[in-house]
């Protein structure tokens, strides 16, 4: 896999990897991601993390943001259904997932950009799972052209 | 009231992509206008007056106190007028929702150029061209070249193309509060700085707002205004009607709701929210009761085209401001 990526990407950027905003909740996603990371599980260096207390923090403002300042992805990770620390957060993020998806699907952003997992804190490694398998289909559906399009008028 | 010996104030009031109804807002004073015309001499205003663009070309700079811009940018004419009004105007006031955010015309951002020019010369079914006659910048004719603006790929608002000084939203603005807008500015009152949004309160639209919302939303699916029965009492999201009242900021009066209909957002959104759309995603979003996935989409489904209801005023105004293409 590593030779295909390398060789999709050898004249449009020799250096480019996608870049993918990971937005994880305190109790669950984030200390799987502690986990991975004192199990020394390997996976793609393309996430940058922030910590929300919930993913019921999750605001749709968040999305939008980083996807207009060149973000090529996001990944949001929430407690499992039912195990929300704060009891239903995780419901609210879910609405507000599919809500942001409807949106992305009428301004023609792939849908792929755009994932949420429900990893608890003991699954470590499969948070090292869904960051390598979300990195190989970003690489495959490339750099995101949001925040080209955004940024100049055309007149 | 009336200092004799004062210099009248200079307004012009012009229109860019708008409907006109901005204009008309300002005729909306009724008798106030005569106070108004006490104070100011309106030096150009294409609904009322047949001042030509030559005219205000050859005006001097900053020679006029007070320009209200109504309307986006969407072509060559229209961004034209905006520098010309900008070098010659020493306040230019973005006037309504589409010099201040894009607006209603600025919901051609869902399409591109190409799109829009074919559907209304092309395949709209009340239009018959066979030859695919398509506008052209310059028309070559007998007795000249005749030119008609370019048409432009996105639609802008005000300040994505010049430097504004005050906005004052809504669709249109409420006329009393272009009147003590007005009167501050003849009074020689100490004015907001510059690049506020004048004519609004601090607050959402909620607060001023009557109806009783409750404190467990618990929304099965949504509604279109004309598909429930509004019960007049209880809040419109309680009701499954997307009202856009909690993300959008007062000052209006919940004029909208008063007549019992869900607020569209006209006056732009709350101090503090950058992107408007988004804000009322969130709260739409968490209304719903459906905690099983499929019945959260099938939730979702029932809204009818959700971009365009959120971004309705707003969509050149916001973090994507076009469709990706």
């Amino acid at each position: 896999m590593q030779e295909e990526v390398k060789n999709n990407n050898i004249q449009t950027a020799k250096a480019w990897k996608p870049k993918i905003l990971a937005i994880f909740c305190n109790w669950c996603t984030y200390t799987a991601s502690d986990l991975a990371g004192v199990s020394r599980l390997k996976y793609p260096a393309t996430t940058r993390v922030v910590r929300i207390m919930c993913s019921g923090r999750l605001d749709p403002q968040f999305i939008l943001t980083a996807f207009s300042e060149g973000a090529d992805a996001i990944l949001i990770g929430g407690c499992h259904p039912g195990d929300c620390h704060y009891a239903t957060g995780n419901y609210k993020c879910l609405r507000r997932f599919h809500l942001i998806q409807k949106y992305m699907k009428q301004m023609n952003i792939e849908p792929e950009r755009l994932r949420l997992e429900w990893i608890s804190a003991s699954e470590g490694k499969r948070l090292a799972e869904v960051i390598g398998e979300m990195t190989e289909t970003i690489t495959k559906l490339g750099q995101s052209k949001i925040k080209k399009q955004v940024a100049n008028i055309e007149k | 009231m009336a200092n004799e010996n004062k210099p009248k104030l200079k307004m012009a009031v012009y229109w860019g992509a708008a409907c006109g109804g901005c204009c008309v807002s300002v005729l909306d004073v009724h008798e106030t206008l005569l106070t108004i015309i006490q104070h100011a001499d309106l030096v150009f205003w294409p609904i009322a007056l047949d001042t030509k663009y030559a005219d205000v070309e050859a005006m001097e700079d900053k020679s006029i106190d007070l320009t209200l811009f109504n309307g986006a940018i969407r072509n060559s004419e229209n961004e034209h007028m905006a520098h010309v009004l900008r070098a010659k105007s020493k306040i230019l006031v973005a006037y309504g929702s589409c010099a201040h955010m894009g607006g209603i015309p600025g919901l051609a951002n869902f399409s591109t150029k190409e799109e829009l020019l074919s559907r209304v010369y092309d395949e709209s079914p009340s239009t018959i061209n066979p030859d695919k006659v398509r506008p052209q910048h310059e028309y070559k004719v007998p007795e000249g070249t005749l030119e008609i603006p370019n048409f432009y790929e996105d639609v802008c608002m005000l300040d994505q193309i010049v430097d504004v000084d005050y906005y004052l939203p809504g669709c249109p603005p409420q006329t009393e509060r272009l009147v003590e807008v007005f009167l501050a500015i003849v009074s020689g009152a100490q004015l907001p700085p510059k690049g506020s949004v004048i004519g609004v309160s601090e607050r959402a639209q909620c607060e001023e707002c009557t109806r009783i919302k409750s404190d467990n939303r618990s929304v099965d699916r949504f509604y279109r205004p004309w598909e429930i029965e509004d019960d007049g009492v209880s809040c419109f999201i309680d009701q499954g009607v997307i009202c856009m009242g909690s993300a959008t900021v007062g000052g209006c009066g919940v004029r909208c709701v008063k007549g019992n209909a869900p607020c569209r957002g006209c006056y732009g959104p709350v101090p503090g929210v950058t992107d408007m759309g988004a804000k009322i995603m969130s709260t739409i979003a968490t209304a719903l009761n459906a905690e099983d996935e499929n019945d959260i989409i099938k939730a979702i489904d029932s809204i009818e085209d959700a971009a365009g209801t959120f971004y309705r005023f707003s969509l050149p105004a916001s973090k994507i401001r076009r469709k990706i293409q």
